[in-house]
């Protein structure tokens, strides 16, 4: 018997508003609502509205069977917000597929943050708004863990064993797999009771990447062939994870490359062979034995070839501006303004370090959909410019000095300089 | 490369730095050098002028296949009629009719000589290449003698040269006499090229963009940099309207008013230079700009390394050497979007030459975070290394082997 278990990641981020350095000191507004909302509009349209309709179609038809058709998601803060306020639409099927009870939600951070790697106390309480978040809209209580960008190492999955779930996401990356498999639970090294489940990169991205390519030689991927691909696992493994962002479908991936349809025929390809079918993440935790420990010591993403952090942390522009953004926790949260902090959380969203990623830039290479900047510097300039606002509001609210530069970051010295 | 031998050419050019000024010579030193690396034979024309010394004769005996062949006169690159009255009154009386009582006759005289070169030579080329409007005449009449295929290579336009304020429509009609006569037609930048086809007239499948490259010989000055914690802004170039340094000194103005602790650099001469040493003192900065005048040789790469930010806020720029000079002397560059360069590079700031606004934005940032000038010039200098003369010479050598297959 061998287990699909899908993860769809779900995620808007609120883009800046191009914020010059005239604007510091005089205008408070950070985020680009015109375009937040012409994104929203866009791949609502394209991805969120039809791929939703899609899976409750086909949820519904296998409700009754004795194997049905499940899938998860993770939804983070952000986007949830961008639907509430720009495209009440998308929330409501996201509700309906949430009411069939075969659709799981995992936990993340709210805000699609690094906070892992700056700050524990943060980290955790972003999860626990997304929780509470989850909670409200959905009715369901995540029972396992995603981090940002299946950011991932062992103290991380020991802090969230620590917080009580029951799973936890990774790559299944080679280099930390070894010989094994990664269709098979696992435990995290130093962990006891958490399980660990891992991408299944290729499969996965056959479908979120190769999909169009007509390059590839396996075009065009029809149901039938994938599942040639999948059965092949059986006896080799109990499930395979294939875990990809939601926007694969109709955006990543456009409607006329026929990605819709080759996921409408994938469930009754999956279920007509006897010995396959669907599970949801807390369903593969709770029926399997770990079968060995996964120790992975120094920190994995999903990105890129690299499958570090190099996307976000990569160079000084991002070390540093990252740097000082969580140089303002403990000021912003002692003067408890519901705002600042807000407003100082939206602009934790990895996204905004990404589009200050250099590396392939010179190639000429387009780094992410719907980045709005012509380069990564002007991603820094507007960044930095907003947060050196934000200091400023959080300097007068507080009357002290913030920004004694940690040695040796030069550069932390020069807000506010000049 | 097909046949058994590569195709010998005939060029029209001009001086060589450091006699040269901007990127006309600068252009035709790196095109020749990297023809002559690839093993392409080239007769080498250029104008000697009365200031000139034997520096072309130096620079060209170190190259295998060029051969230097040097026509007395007084025409230099971008030079119009006023500059030219002026140049002659220098001159010695009985001198004036060798070189012409104005810029038209000397054109003239110059591609006479050239003829005369071109028809004894005639076995020994097979292709015509020159560079600009003042060699046009020249190449029309060696394709005449020779029955050779003409290549014109458009460094820039008339309406780049004025910037839009009144073209000169003796210079035009050459331009495009050359433009329409040619077999081929160069341009450095798909910007030229557009230009070419819209105010000219030219079928654009006749023209090849071949952009330009940069040397990478520097000098290198350890101390260039003004010490006291100040940060220096450079203006290189021409002081003309088509380099934009009024757009440069007003953006000075917001600069400093938003980072104090700058100086700012204008390197260059030409006859914007009054009006804007006027107005930095109007703007009451005339104690943060510094004017260097004409730099050339060594000076070049030391007021580079002064700098903490280039900007190149032409108004039309054809191609633009000079910001890829500057990242190769590791200063991060904000170059204007009405420029060649900016289709080709990509780790530089780019905005349009009037926006002062967002000049300001770019050049005041780089001056405040440390972290985004390292990642620019890092990035930057590593990127122009691709800009090598080889390249382009190359693409010629392509435009050369299909003329005459």
């Amino acid at each position: 018997m061998v287990s699909i278990c899908f993860y769809f990641q779900v995620h808007q981020p609120f883009r800046l508003r191009k914020y010059s350095v005239f604007d510091i000191g005089k205008n408070h507004s950070y985020f680009d609502n015109k375009k937040n909302i012409e994104v929203m509009l866009k791949i609502g349209r394209k991805c969120y509205l039809p791929m939703n309709r899609l899976l409750l179609e086909q949820i519904n038809r296998y409700k009754d069977a004795e194997r049905d058709f499940k899938v998860s998601f993770s939804i983070t803060g952000t986007a949830l917000e961008q639907f509430e306020q720009y495209f009440p639409d998308v929330l409501d099927t996201f509700k309906e597929l949430a009411k069939t009870k075969k659709v799981e939600f995992l936990s993340e951070t709210y805000y699609h943050s690094l906070s892992y790697l700056y700050s524990k106390d943060e980290f955790r309480q972003q999860i626990e708004m997304h929780r509470d978040k989850i909670k409200k809209l959905f009715g369901q209580t995540p029972s396992i863990f995603r981090n940002t960008e299946l950011i991932y190492n062992n103290d991380m999955a020991k802090v969230i064993e620590d917080m009580g779930y029951k799973g936890i996401l990774a790559e299944g990356w080679d280099k930390c797999l070894e010989w094994r498999s990664p269709n098979f639970v696992y435990k995290p090294a130093g962990c006891e009771k958490i399980r660990l489940l891992l991408k299944n990169y290729r499969l996965s991205d056959d479908i979120a990447f190769r999909f169009s390519n007509r390059g590839w030689n396996e075009w065009p991927l029809t149901a039938e062939k994938y599942m040639q691909w999948v059965n092949s696992v059986n006896g080799n493994g109990t499930n395979i994870n294939l875990f990809m962002d939601y926007e694969t479908f109709g955006e990543h991936q456009w409607g006329d490359t026929g990605i819709f349809d080759f996921m409408k025929r994938l469930p009754e390809e999956v279920l007509r062979n006897p010995d396959n079918n669907f599970k949801l993440p807390s369903e593969l935790v709770k029926d399997h034995e770990p079968v060995g420990e996964i120790n992975v010591p120094f920190t994995l993403s999903w990105a890129d070839v690299e499958r570090d952090l190099s996307a976000w942390l990569g160079n000084r522009m991002q070390q540093s501006a990252i740097k000082q953004l969580y140089m303002l926790e403990k000021e912003i949260k002692m003067i408890g303004d519901k705002e600042l902090l807000e407003e100082w959380r939206k602009m934790q969203t990895s996204d905004h370090f990404y589009y200050m990623c250099v590396k392939y830039f010179s190639d000429g290479d387009v780094h992410k959909y719907f980045n709005p900047y012509d380069t990564p510097y002007d991603g820094f300039i507007t960044f930095m410019n907003a947060l050196n606002d934000l200091v400023l509001r959080v300097k007068q609210r507080n009357g002290s000095l913030y920004l004694d530069a940690p040695a040796g970051n030069k550069s932390s010295s020069q807000v506010f300089r000049s | 490369m097909k046949g058994d031998r590569r195709a010998r050419v005939l060029m029209f050019g001009w001086e060589f730095p450091p006699y040269s000024s901007g990127g006309l010579g600068t252009a035709c030193h790196g095109l020749v050098k990297g023809l002559s690396n690839n093993g392409t034979k080239v007769i080498f024309v250029a104008p000697k002028t009365p200031k000139s010394d034997n520096s072309n004769t130096k620079l060209i005996s170190a190259m295998s296949n060029i051969t230097l062949k040097e026509v007395e006169s007084m025409v230099t690159p971008y030079m119009n009629e006023n500059e030219f009255l002026k140049e002659l009154t220098t001159m010695p009386a009985e001198k004036i009719s060798l070189y012409g009582k104005n810029l038209f006759q000397a054109v003239y005289l110059f591609s006479r000589r050239a003829k005369i070169i071109a028809e004894k030579e005639k076995g020994n080329y097979d292709v015509i290449h020159c560079h600009d409007w003042l060699t046009y005449q020249a190449g029309i009449y060696a394709k005449e003698v020779s029955g050779k295929p003409l290549v014109v290579h458009m460094h820039a336009t008339e309406f780049d040269r004025t910037g839009g304020n009144g073209i000169n429509q003796y210079v035009y009609d050459l331009e495009k006499e050359g433009l329409m006569k040619a077999d081929k037609v160069i341009t450095v930048s798909n910007y030229t090229k557009n230009m070419v086809v819209k105010h000219y007239g030219i079928d654009p499948k006749k023209i090849t963009v071949v952009h330009n490259a940069v040397e990478f010989e520097q000098n290198d000055f350890p101390d260039a940099k003004i010490n006291d914690g100040l940060k220096t802004v450079l203006f290189l170039g021409r002081v003309t309207l088509q380099k934009g340094p009024d757009y440069f000194i007003y953006a000075a103005r917001r600069i400093s008013d938003m980072y104090p602790n700058v100086k700012f650099i204008i390197s260059g001469t030409g006859d914007m230079l009054p009006f804007i040493i006027q107005k930095a003192a109007d703007l009451g900065i005339a104690d943060k700009v510094l004017f260097t005048g004409f730099l050339k040789g060594a000076d070049v790469d030391r007021a580079y390394q002064m700098a903490d930010v280039y900007v190149m806020p032409s108004v039309s720029e054809p191609f633009g050497i000079t910001p890829l000079e500057a990242l190769k002397n590791n200063v991060p560059v904000v170059i204007s979007k009405q420029s060649g360069v900016s289709e080709v590079l990509r780790n530089a700031f780019k905005v349009d030459f009037w926006d002062i606004d967002e000049m300001t934005n770019k050049v005041v940032s780089i001056l405040r975070y440390d972290e985004l000038k390292d990642e620019l010039t890092a990035h930057g200098s590593t990127e122009v290394r691709r800009f090598s003369w080889d390249e382009p010479a190359r693409k010629c050598m392509d435009v050369y082997e299909n003329l005459i297959r």
